[in-house]
């Protein structure tokens, strides 16, 4: 298990109990007593750690190399998932992987965002940054999905749009607004996940819907931690400052009103047990599903946008000249 | 005198003092008669620059524009109402020193965000239009401009009326986070809903439009155009350099680039634009708003 350097106490105490039952099995002293009360502390200290975790912390976890991707968590929550390719354009992004697939039952549209999970796939898949043509992949199946009347599951997971010179000439602006304005607009249900990292307009043009939920230790941001700090002090190394600064937690989006619910995740995050992860993220899945699919279409797009109308913290001092 | 002693010095060194002027004198000299173009290095009087449209006469180098010369560059006079105008700026996420600056910000441009918007004419077609003016925070999108922007929209819609807009940003707003970001899917949503409703949506991109903005409402017209020379793009040269590991040509991102990689209906130079932008607004005038 790779660990992160705040759950260090938790690690010491996890190889010193090891330690001990190694022992009481090799050789005749009884340790267990010892053992329970070492365990009982485990339990706290495991509770007071992750109950206290900083933004940063939170940065780490959602960093973690081993985090669960889209295509692990698919399995976990749909039948038959059926991936397809291609913009009909330009090509095939490997970093956005989409598809059909049955969710309890009843047809849906999967997208998401696809990091690699090796050095060699990641490559292949550009770190789960996508280019233009990965954009118009999932707007071709969003719009199919809207035809034959499929909702739309969104899986976020990216550090942003892939910085590239290809993917500035073939518009990469303009893919993401194209993906922001259509999904407005889309007649069909949409729910948005953010699994992992939510880096900036990359996230968000596959976050236009009608909920968005937050793994507890996902983040969402305009720019990373790093890159923010870069811009506005000029030095990359105060990331953790920029990370409670900018307000990038699940926490903070739903305070500041853009999520609608948090998903829990397991103890110690998604990655130490991806199937029981997919089944908490079920438990909000499912409810939000039932609940969207029995609002009528021409009202599910209003209601939308009155969603997006909402947010955004300004003073309004009306004179005479609003009218 | 002896010989010698004409090469010692006689007489003690005379001290030299610089005239500095008084605070009072600098304001009585006129500042900016004269002007040098930042590309060619043409000099030329500021008042025929703002007659030429702040366009230089040696290269055609396209100055930044404040939001109320172009109001007045190329709406019908007096049809200009502002909206919203006094919508301002919150410190939504507390963040440190963020009030100090829109403040220095207001003081230094006299307009109260990065942007105007309003209805008004050109040759006597009405319209909503919003102005980006990037002397302000570089005209980033907060809150604020992302509001104005959509209650703009709707005044479109309510009148039936064309929208056009004027973008010049360097993208989101760092001290709003994510709160910037989501502007990009409110505008693209108010976009979108004047959209199906029939109505006519021109951007016009200035320099620069680049980030957030650019991969939201700046590329959301039915017709985009932008300015020559204007920086457009996603993601910053610096970043890509490094990702790429190379050195990006010379006019990568500029707005003739864009045309040429399809991105862009029509380079306008300034000069052309209300002519431009007058015959789209006459040829759509049976397309007007379906509510």
């Amino acid at each position: 298990m790779t660990g992160l350097e705040f759950e260090k106490p938790v690690r010491d105490l996890q190889e010193k109990i090891a330690e001990l039952k190694n022992f009481t099995s090799s050789s005749d002293v009884d340790l267990s007593d010892e053992i329970e009360k070492l365990e009982l502390r485990l339990k706290k200290l495991e509770d007071d750690i992750y109950n206290s975790m900083t933004p940063w912390d939170r940065v780490q976890m959602a960093r973690h190399p081993n985090r669960p991707t889209t295509l692990d968590y698919i399995p976990f929550l749909f039948e038959g998932f059926f991936e397809l390719h291609g913009d009909r354009a330009y090509g095939d992004d490997a970093a956005i992987v989409a598809g059909v697939a049955k969710y309890h039952g009843q047809p849906v549209t999967v997208i998401g965002h696809q990091r690699g999970r090796d050095t060699k796939e990641n490559i292949q898949r550009t770190f789960g940054m996508p280019h233009p043509e990965g954009y118009r992949k999932a707007l071709r199946l969003m719009k199919q999905a809207e035809k034959f009347k499929r909702p739309i599951i969104c899986l976020i997971d990216t550090k942003g749009a892939y910085p590239g010179k290809a993917a500035e000439e073939r518009g990469q602006s303009e893919a993401i607004a194209r993906n922001i304005f259509e999904m407005a607009g889309l007649t069909v249900p949409i729910i948005c996940i953010v699994i992992g990292e939510g880096g900036s307009g990359g996230a968000l043009a596959l976050g236009v819907g009608d909920r968005l939920f937050m793994l507890e230790n996902s983040t969402y941001s305009v720019i990373s931690p790093e890159g923010a700090a870069a811009l506005l002090w000029k030095d990359a190394s105060l990331a953790k400052r920029a990370a409670e600064t900018m307000k990038i937690t699940a926490r903070d989006l739903r305070s500041l009103g853009i999520v609608d619910e948090i998903i829990p995740e397991v103890r110690g995050g998604a990655h130490r047990d991806a199937k029981e992860q997919a089944q908490l993220i079920d438990q909000v899945l499912y409810p939000a599903m039932k609940e969207l699919q029995s609002i009528d279409h021409a009202n599910l797009v209003d209601r939308r946008y009155e969603k997006y109308k909402r947010i955004g913290g300004y003073a309004e001092q009306t004179t005479g000249l609003n009218n | 005198m002896a010989i010698k002693n004409m090469f010692t010095k006689q007489k003690p060194k005379k001290i030299k003092y610089a005239t500095i002027p008084s605070e009072a004198a600098k304001q009585d000299v006129p500042e900016g008669i004269m002007q040098k173009c930042p590309k060619c290095k043409k000099i030329m009087y500021t008042k025929e620059l703002e007659k030429n449209l702040h366009v230089c006469m040696g290269c055609g180098y396209h100055y930044p524009m404040k939001a109320f010369e172009r109001i007045e560059s190329l709406l019908d006079e007096g049809s200009f109402r502002e909206l919203d105008a006094e919508l301002s700026t919150a410190n939504p996420l507390g963040f440190p020193d963020y009030e100090e600056k829109i403040a220095a910000d207001r003081k230094k441009t006299g307009l109260n965000e990065a942007i105007v918007t309003g209805v008004g004419a050109i040759d006597g077609h009405r319209a909503a239009f919003a102005f980006m003016d990037s002397s302000f925070r570089m005209g980033s999108m907060g809150s604020v401009v992302g509001e104005k922007i959509t209650r703009a929209v709707e005044e479109a819609i309510r009148l039936q009326v064309p929208f056009i807009i004027f973008t010049a940003s360097g993208g989101a707003r760092m001290q709003e986070g994510v709160l910037s970001l989501m502007q990009m899917a409110k505008t693209g949503a108010a976009f979108k809903r004047l959209s199906d409703r029939g109505g006519l949506i021109i951007s016009v991109m200035t320099h620069p439009t680049t980030g957030g903005v650019s991969a939201s409402f700046a590329s959301l017209g039915d017709f985009n155009f932008a300015e020559p020379g204007a920086l457009i793009g996603f993601a910053g040269r610096r970043i890509i350099e490094q990702t790429i590991r190379e050195k990006l040509p010379e006019d990568f991102q500029t707005a003739e680039f864009l045309l040429q990689c399809g991105q862009l209906d029509a380079v306008l130079h300034r000069k052309e634009m209300k002519e431009k932008l007058s015959f789209l607004l006459d040829i759509h005038q049976t397309g007007g708003v379906k509510q």
